[in-house]
């Protein structure tokens, strides 16, 4: 995945997101070790402080932990689990502006309904 | 090694290029150094590496003022937009230079490294390179060095858009591999922020703004809507600037509010906005 600088979104939240990302994947495996700070920062051309920040939050999720002296790993785990925060997250992020922005479009209910029964089987 | 600036006054003839600039440059990361043309940025540091010396105050050294020996001089440098070399020079003995006067503090194989990596004919003459080539030469040196303070002044004119990409991975590695203050100093805000870790913003020879780039971040917002919606619900706000596109306006406003009113939409200002914002004369901000 690409940083977007122009997003609304912190970019520490999206280096955490594209961690989240390689782990649910499996780019990155469980109890395996994760690139270092350097190496993401690199990558991503962003300074090493905000690729720390965004390793945090998932050290702070307990998805990611730290090895004395060696660098971050994926737990043991990780991977149901973040699959399990990123359905909560659909919720507030996809689930309720579709649904404000059906109401905002005075769409009913039954045709809000209608249409993602519709994508779901297309 | 702690650097600070104590009260530096400059003037050109009757131009005050800084008025009373006081600043500290201590930890080591990234620092942009941003204003409009004629700020102050090169004189600033330009007079940090003793290279123009101030009416009044001091540059001060873990608490001393600065000296001009080759061992003080030699913890600096600075990357300029000018080009200072003779323009007979090779780079294959530009850093034969480099290596004389910085020591172990020059890395010679990175230099040679870099330049080839952007594909500097090391054999050729400065002065027969062109703008982009010329910005690389300087910067291929800058990069190689392990001393404690480097500074950038616009490193990047010039460069096609892979260069300038290749540039800031290369400067994240040098700063990660030999940690050191780095001001980097351009009008390319949007590319630069996101290496940065400190701003500075000049204006008219005065520091303006020194923040965290997370601070910096969470400073302002814009609020879009109908013009009267917005106007009533910024009042009680710092108003920066305001854009309008019929009876649409945006309000550029000082903090994140998270109680605007159904209809209006609230936005983070990002750094390059924001400068715009600060530093818009009242002209430019009228047309």
């Amino acid at each position: 995945m690409d940083i977007d600088y122009d997003s609304q979104k912190p970019i520490y939240i999206q280096v955490a997101e594209a961690i989240q990302d390689a782990i649910v994947t499996g780019a990155f495996e469980e109890e395996t070790q994760i690139p270092s700070t350097t190496e993401i920062s690199l990558g991503y051309r962003i300074n090493p402080a905000t690729v720390l920040k965004g390793m945090n939050l998932l050290v702070d999720s307990k998805v990611l932990y730290k090895k004395r002296g060696l660098g971050m790993f994926v737990s043991p785990g990780a991977k149901e689990m973040v699959r399990q925060m990123r359905s909560d997250e659909f919720i507030l992020n996809f689930v309720k502006p579709l649904v404000e922005e059906g109401r905002k479009l005075e769409l009913s209910n039954d045709r809000m309904m209608a249409l993602v029964a519709k994508e779901i089987n297309a | 090694m702690k650097l600070s600036l104590e009260g530096i006054k400059k003037t050109f003839g009757n131009v005050k290029a800084l008025e009373n600039v006081s600043l500290s440059l201590n930890e080591p990361g990234i620092y942009g150094l941003l204003g409009r043309n004629g700020a102050g940025k090169t004189t600033l540091l330009n007079i940090i590496c003793r290279r123009v010396f101030p009416d009044s105050g001091a540059v001060m050294l873990d608490g001393n003022p600065i000296g001009d020996c080759d061992e003080q001089l030699s913890l600096f440098h600075m990357m300029g937009e000018k080009t200072y070399y003779d323009e007979d020079l090779k780079f294959k003995d530009a850093v034969k230079y480099a290596e004389d006067f910085y020591g172990c503090g020059f890395r010679k194989d990175q230099a040679l490294r870099y330049a080839d990596l952007f594909g500097l004919d090391a054999g050729k003459k400065i002065e027969k390179l062109s703008t982009g080539y010329k910005t690389i030469f300087k910067s291929s040196i800058a990069l190689a060095l392990d001393i404690p303070f480097v500074f950038f002044d616009e490193p990047v004119l010039g460069l096609d858009a892979n260069h300038r990409e290749m540039f800031y991975k290369l400067l994240l590695e040098d700063c990660s591999r030999d940690p050191k203050v780095i001001v980097v100093s351009t009008h390319l805000i949007e590319e630069v922020a996101p290496l940065v870790e400190r701003f500075i913003i000049l204006k008219e020879g005065k520091v303006l703004m020194e923040k965290s780039a997370e601070s910096m971040d969470a400073y302002a917002s814009s609020v879009t809507g109908p013009k009267e919606s917005v106007e009533s619900y910024v009042a009680r706000f710092q108003i920066l600037g305001r854009s309008f596109i019929g009876k649409l306006e945006t309000a550029y406003i000082v903090g994140q509010p998270d109680d605007a009113p159904q209809g209006l939409t609230v936005q983070n200002l990002d750094v390059q906005r924001l400068f715009i914002e600060l530093t818009n004369t009242k002209k430019e901000a009228m047309a």
